[in-house]
């Protein structure tokens, strides 16, 4: 849609990559083994291309990957290895050229855009690099804008009260009770990120995905941030899933996937 | 919510979508403005059109007129029936008035002469409320009222018999001073006034008005040209007192130049007791408007009330011939249509009928050059029009019957045009603004590209996205709209004030009282029109914003998110 060249680098690396690669490509896709436990989210046989002008750019070449309910699950990969792709796909933001993406045993990928819309706002809650909030809502408003989508005036108007309790608990859990009515220009970047997780966290969702949450942070707030997400983890059994390039941070989750060029790489339990 | 929310902040935090709708603010300010002084206009010109022309009128081509005036108003009463209100005879005639101003000179205008019967004429039209002294706006009067006229207006000056009275005073005294030997002359002139009698009885005789035009021994003396009564001064001492200040019969007033009029009890006409057949003038005619040198407004007057004029036009014979008489200025006409005000004069409908010759002295009647109907309010004129066009044919009577619409036809339409063609401009403009807003919006979204993706990401669809705009779009339009209403009607209320302001400051007249005859811009604020405007104003700000909408809502969330 958008014909901006800013914001592709990772597509364009990812263009580079696969270009030079392509006579090696031998259309082969991992063979991976079903896990017994059912996935709480799970993506089987994912392909995934963009339209660069009349290149198809492959990112996703046939994924399979799942996540179990509670688990705490780190994607790694180099620049354009496709993990934010998908997570994207997971996170139902996009649909795959081919494969599924299954919530249960409920198969997601083609459904129709007002499930996926209303899967995103009550079943997964987002965290991005950016952060992402909406510069001209408050902290506490950002942190609320979920329920704002997901309920009409009226019964927002009506649950006003006890939204906005939820939201000054959640941000005085993730330590912001004093910045409730700044604007996201008022914050530092890691109070910007907690109140993305406190927005994450608003409509109780059944997991957390995570787009490099620490990659813009010092590495004192990325400490805070990852520990947070331990907590709910350990705490609250929050399934979680999160993409970052730095194998250390990538760590402290229980479980950890690599991407390498589209493709499922290695995947190991605790520190990798 | 968040959409209501979020277009909400966007409308208090994106000021450049607020300068794209001062456009429509402007638009809508100048739509009200323009609505309102149009409406205004036509309204007024509606009510003094209407009330000049009455309901409809019955005007017969021929020189002579209608020949029976009695028949004819009997026979439009029995075919309009209950809803006739009011019906009047006229008759009009174009003339020439000769207004004598000093130094013996005089000002001729082409005038529209009409007599009017002064019972009835009122009840027909909206005659009276135009006059200038308030008795005669009770009921007319063709005798000059003692003073009074024109109350609460200061610059038109003292006028009727106290006016009459001290004009001949003064001229009596030019007179005197010029002629010490007044005593030698009255004697003299009481000789001319016998001649005089006797050119007068030649007239009647020829109708020849330039016989007694030219008198050969009448001392026109100089200084006394304004004063047409040159020599009357001269019998100052043989008026008795106690002839009451009236008009005296019509054969005793006709000859201006130096006659002694005597009517049938013997008095002499006296200007300071006696007047000539009264004539009510459009004001335009006897005066002048202009600007002194402090750029205000001036009327000049060359005659008022107690004045005599002379009035000159054809009469109704079959080889028309000018015909000529004196008449008293008792009243003017103040309309305030300037093609009225310049053109019109009313006498007396018998005056003009004797004068012109419009009468069958055998039987008795009367004939008028037009009957003027009032019909009852509500009454469908049209109708009642072509009922009377179904009576009097027009291959058997020359007659026109024309509703007063008919009459004014094309100037009502071209005001009605006028105003729909602003309209049309107008909404142009504001259809410009609208591509304004277009602009604007395509540019807010693409810098609120990320947000668009942020809130798809957190679940919101793409109808919800496209509400945001749409509703960005309708609040911006209803912000423009209810500002430019609120100027349009701040500007319409001192729009005066703002003419005045706008005059001092460019030294031009924004709105000419010498061109237009309104002291004050008029308006008219029609609820039902401002609606309109403003629902139109938002209605072009909504779809200008569908397009922008509809982008956003088409927006990928990936691609939206990573647009930086």
């Amino acid at each position: 849609m958008s014909s901006m060249p800013v914001g592709y680098e990772p597509l364009i690396a990812s263009a580079r990559q696969s270009s030079s690669q392509l006579t090696a490509f031998t259309g082969q896709t991992d063979e991976q083994q079903m896990p017994a436990r059912p996935y709480l989210l799970a993506a089987q046989n994912v392909t995934k291309s963009y339209q660069k002008g009349r290149l198809q750019i492959p990112v996703l070449k046939g994924v399979n990957f799942g996540v179990e309910p509670g688990e705490f699950v780190s994607i790694i990969g180099q620049s354009g290895s496709g993990k934010s792709t998908l997570l994207h796909l997971l996170g139902m933001l996009d649909v795959p050229d081919e494969g599924e993406i299954c919530l249960g045993l409920e198969r997601m990928d083609n459904v129709s855009a007002k499930r996926r819309d209303r899967f995103r706002n009550e079943q997964v809650g987002m965290i991005f690099q950016f952060y992402h909030l909406l510069p001209e809502l408050t902290t506490r408003e950002n942190v609320l804008a979920p329920l704002m989508i997901s309920q009409g005036v009226f019964s927002y108007l009506k649950h006003r009260r006890r939204n906005r309790e939820r939201a000054d608990q959640l941000l005085e859990v993730v330590g912001l009770s004093h910045r409730l009515t700044h604007r996201p220009h008022e914050l530092s970047g890691g109070e910007m990120q907690r109140t993305a997780v406190a927005r994450a966290l608003i409509t109780r969702p059944q997991m957390l995905l995570a787009d490099e949450p620490t990659g813009n942070l010092d590495s004192e707030n990325s400490a805070e941030i990852l520990q947070i997400l331990k907590d709910l983890n350990r705490d609250e059994q929050l399934t979680i899933v999160m993409v970052t390039h730095d194998r250390d941070i990538a760590k402290e989750a229980g479980r950890t996937v690599c991407l390498r060029e589209g493709l499922v790489d290695e995947v190991g339990h605790g520190n990798l | 919510m968040y959409k209501l929310l979020l277009s909400w902040r966007y409308l208090r935090t994106r000021y450049i979508a607020l300068a794209s709708i001062v456009s429509v603010t402007l638009g809508v300010a100048t739509l009200v403005v323009v609505n309102s002084v149009m409406s205004g206009f036509a309204h007024e010109m509606h009510a003094r059109l209407h009330g000049i022309l009455s309901d409809i009128v019955v005007e017969s081509y021929e020189t002579a007129g209608m020949p029976d005036a009695t028949w004819h108003m009997e026979k439009i009463r029995s075919i309009v029936g209950a809803d006739l209100e009011a019906i009047t005879a006229v008759v009009h005639v174009p003339a020439m008035v000769n207004i004598p101003v000093p130094n013996g000179r005089s000002v001729t205008r082409p005038i529209n002469l009409v007599g009017v019967d002064e019972k009835t004429y009122a009840q027909v039209c909206e005659f009276s409320p135009h006059l200038l002294h308030p008795e005669n706006r009770k009921q007319l009067s063709f005798l000059l009222r003692s003073g009074g006229y024109a109350p609460g207006r200061t610059a038109f000056p003292p006028s009727g018999w106290q006016h009459r009275r001290n004009r001949v005073r003064i001229e009596r005294d030019i007179q005197r001073h010029l002629q010490p030997s007044a005593a030698a002359e009255s004697k003299a002139g009481q000789e001319l006034a016998d001649a005089d009698t006797q050119r007068k009885i030649e007239r009647s005789a020829d109708f020849d008005p330039l016989s007694v035009a030219l008198p050969q021994s009448s001392p026109q003396l100089p200084g006394s040209g304004r004063f047409d009564q040159p020599l009357g001064q001269k019998n100052d001492d043989v008026v008795r007192d106690d002839v009451p200040a009236v008009q005296l019969a019509d054969s005793q007033v006709s000859d201006p130049f130096g006659n002694v009029p005597v009517n049938s009890n013997g008095a002499v006409f006296d200007p300071v007791k006696h007047q000539h057949t009264g004539v009510v003038l459009g004001i335009a005619i006897a005066s002048t408007r202009h600007r002194d040198a402090d750029g205000q407004v001036r009327d000049y007057y060359y005659c008022l009330p107690g004045d005599d004029v002379q009035i000159t036009f054809p009469n109704a014979s079959q080889k028309p011939t000018a015909v000529f008489d004196w008449f008293t200025v008792v009243d003017m006409y103040e309309s305030q249509m300037s093609e009225y005000d310049s053109t019109f004069a009313f006498v007396p409908l018998r005056k003009l009928q004797e004068m012109r010759g419009m009468f069958d002295p055998e039987q008795g009647i009367y004939g008028v050059s037009s009957i003027q109907l009032k019909v009852r309010e509500g009454a469908n004129l049209n109708a009642i029009r072509d009922k009377l066009r179904e009576q009097f044919p027009a291959t058997t009577y020359p007659y026109s019957i024309q509703t007063w619409r008919d009459l004014q036809g094309p100037l009502l339409a071209a005001v009605q045009l006028e105003t729909t063609i602003l309209n049309i401009l107008l909404f142009l403009i504001i259809a410009v603004a609208g591509f304004g807003i277009l602009a604007t919006f395509f540019m807010i979204v693409v810098e609120k590209t990320r947000d668009i993706g942020i809130l798809k990401a957190l679940g919101a669809p793409s109808g919800g996205v496209m509400s945001i705009f749409l509703n960005y779009g309708f609040a911006l339009g209803v912000v423009g709209a209810i500002a430019g209403m609120a100027l349009g009607l701040v500007f319409v209320t001192y729009i005066n004030e703002i003419a005045g302001f706008v005059e001092t400051l460019t030294g031009r007249e924004v709105f000419d009282p010498t061109v237009y005859y309104f002291q004050q811009i008029p308006v008219i604020t029609d609820v039902a029109t401002m609606l309109w405007v403003v629902c139109g104003a938002v209605l072009i700000a909504v779809l200008a914003s569908v397009l922008p909408a509809l982008r956003a809502a088409r927006l990928h969330p990936v691609e939206a998110l990573r647009h930086e």
